[in-house]
């Protein structure tokens, strides 16, 4: 009996140390923002407990709330369909080359995460800035008599986060590509596919697992971010990660701020469910037992 | 259905020759193997006819057409891979017609043939299901109904049995060729596995590194080598080297030195090639040595004295490593009570008839 027991606990064990971790970094910490949402900021950094819903009822009716949310989410969507465009044409070079260093390919992907993310991001001032790379050379070329205004705008906060996340979108559509069977396109082929049809058939649907999860990274990624904007962004460019940041760091409204993050949570917690419901993954899961 | 043809064929791969000048004809309705070691070749050759390669030089002839330049996809051939190479987001019927599509079938005709397919497979309804719900066999299976659909004008099997395990394997190659009969489609089964291809073939192409080493029956190729690679490759051969000391009326007498003289005797066909003083190469299938004469004597028989060194025991029959001399000797016999002791000595009938001189 105690052995049935024993054996029917287990599992449990196993997970244990799994589950105080998520406990108490994840949990914990998420229930602590909740519950400071519902204090009140009275002055700079002063914060007074209560069970007030001052900060929810002004998220709810401030259009700048919304706006940034809008604004976000506009912005995530862009930057993921034009990095899952930009993503597998690399990765669908990585997987189908025949050179013989792939490792080498891989780990060009990888070089940039050495480098901080900062400094990455930094360096566009230097690229598309007045007296950057591009500007300096366009003017020396004669092409143009003043500097294109290239930096601190949407484009540039569109080009730093393509920068940075492109990697990761890359690296998910190689590994579903690499795990197609090298045979499935001579298959179509010789049931009467064209290339194109072939890789729209075949190579497309097999790789969409990757380019969904690269796609969800990406998402969720660029919607959680304030850094890219306030380096590469004008005053208009902010995205809703800062006003969390100007919630905590400039106005020293921990409640607010905690109202907002605690709203991100939830809106990127949606995006993740409705996205995998509406992708129907696991009907491709099913597919491949 | 169609007879395809190889003039001249040659495929490099940088420095390496992968094909050296193939000429084969594949008959029209005919099952023609491509049999060889991994690397000698047989499988480029396919998919050159298949045109996922194209050879360096020479033509591919289907029909009587020159293919060389034209597309896989307009080429019209059924092609079933070793690892199946079934589509897993597709359902088995979309699989089936899947070529059926790209043919411009009608839906509803499409239908038609998926079940008329898959009833020559013997896995009806099973259109609804996916490739990973169905066991390897089944698998195998549906790849060929998917490659049999479009009526091909040639059927292209690379190794499509090597991913069965052993019973299902001898199962599929015999309902494999009960089909390929029923359709009557010009057949090309590329393989490593001698018994397949004895048994499967109307015609056999033995295939090393990269070159055409004979083409025959399978009685053909296995009783009469026409070299060393295949006799040995095709069942288990004695190699022995002599000189031709005399030619009579199709009769060779060679000089073996361990073992003295030997007879061989010659198809018309070979008469020309051999010539009196000439030292050739012999080859002698293990099965035909017989172990203490329970065979009729025949005229130019020889018989030898031999020592059983050791005893591989295989239940029907025991392979016997001999001991001839200085001449080792493997032979293959039916086991009638026990079989012969390591130790005893034995004598070893060998008929002219069995012993095939090697072109040089």
């Amino acid at each position: 009996m105690s052995a049935l027991r024993s054996k029917a606990m287990r599992p449990w064990w196993l997970l244990s140390p799994a589950l105080v971790t998520i406990t108490l970094l994840v949990v914990v910490p998420m229930s602590l923002i909740l519950i400071y949402s519902f204090y009140i900021n009275i002055d700079l950094g002063v914060d007074r407990p209560a069970f007030s819903f001052e900060n929810w009822s002004e998220l709810f009716t401030d259009s700048y709330y919304h706006v940034a949310i809008w604004k976000t989410f506009r912005l995530s969507v862009i930057v993921t369909v034009l990095a899952a465009l930009l993503g597998y044409i690399p990765a669908y070079f990585i997987a189908n080359t025949t050179y013989k260093h792939k490792w080498l390919l891989l780990l060009l992907l990888i070089l940039p995460f050495w480098v901080s993310f900062i400094i990455r991001t930094l360096s566009w001032i230097h690229i598309m800035g007045n007296q950057g790379a591009i500007n300096g050379m366009l003017l020396w070329l004669g092409v143009i008599d003043e500097p294109l205004q290239m930096m601190f705008n949407e484009f540039a906060v569109i080009v730093g986060f393509i920068h940075v996340f492109l990697p990761y979108m890359i690296l998910n559509v190689y590994v579903s590509l690499e795990g197609v069977d090298r045979n499935l396109v001579p298959a179509a082929r010789t049931l009467g596919c064209s290339p194109w049809q072939a890789f729209r058939e075949v190579t497309l649907p097999l790789s969409l697992p990757g380019l969904a999860a690269g796609s969800l990274l990406v998402f969720v990624l660029t919607a959680g971010s304030y850094v890219t904007p306030l380096i590469l962004g004008g005053p208009n460019d902010f995205l809703y990660g800062n006003l969390i940041y100007d919630a905590i760091l400039s106005e020293l409204n921990w409640p607010m701020g905690a109202t907002l993050s605690f709203t991100l949570l939830v809106l990127l917690g949606l995006v993740v469910v409705l996205y995998s419901r509406i992708m129907g993954m696991n009907q491709l899961y099913k597919a491949f037992g | 259905m169609a007879q395809v043809e190889l003039v001249g064929i040659r495929k490099a791969f940088g420095p390496v020759v992968a094909v050296e000048d193939a000429n084969i004809t594949f008959e029209e309705g005919s099952f023609t193997t491509l049999l060889g070691p991994s690397g000698c070749g047989k499988t480029t050759l396919l998919r050159m006819i298949a045109g996922l390669e194209s050879p360096t030089t020479g033509d591919i002839l289907v029909g009587g057409r020159r293919v060389n330049d034209i597309p896989i996809h307009k080429r019209n051939l059924g092609l079933v891979f070793q690892n199946y190479a079934l589509f897993p987001h597709k359902t088995i019927g979309e699989n089936i017609a899947f070529g059926l599509k790209y043919r411009g079938v009608p839906k509803e005709d499409a239908r038609k043939k998926v079940t008329e397919a898959l009833n020559i497979v013997r896995l009806p309804g099973v259109e609804e299901r996916f490739p990973t719900q169905l066991s390897g066999g089944q698998q195998q299976r549906i790849a060929l109904a998917r490659a049999i659909v479009i009526e091909p004008d040639v059927l292209l099997l690379d190794e499509p049995l090597s991913a069965l395990d052993a019973n299902l394997r001898e199962e599929m190659r015999v309902e494999l060729k009960a089909i390929q009969n029923r359709i009557g489609v010009t057949s090309i089964f590329v393989t490593h596995d001698q018994s397949e291809a004895l048994a499967m073939s109307d015609r056999i192409v033995v295939m090393s590194a990269g070159r055409v080493e004979q083409i025959g029956t399978p009685e053909l190729v296995y009783n009469r080598p026409a070299s060393e690679f295949v006799t040995t490759f095709l069942g288990n051969a004695n190699i022995l080297s002599g000189t031709v000391k005399a030619l009579n009326d199709g009769i060779a007498e060679l000089e073996v030195p361990a073992l003295g003289s030997l007879y061989a005797m010659l198809e018309a066909s070979e008469r020309q090639q051999v010539k009196s003083g000439a030292p050739v190469k012999l080859s002698i299938k293990a099965e035909k040595l017989a172990l203490e004469d329970q065979r009729t004597a025949e005229e130019h028989d020889t018989v030898l004295t031999a020592q059983v060194r050791d005893v591989d025991y295989q239940g029907q029959v025991a392979r016997y490593f001999l001991q001839a001399g200085n001449q080792a000797l493997q032979a293959i016999n039916q086991i009638d009570e026990r079989p012969h002791t390591v130790g005893a000595d034995v004598s070893v009938r060998i008929r002219a008839r069995d012993c095939v001189i090697l072109p040089a």
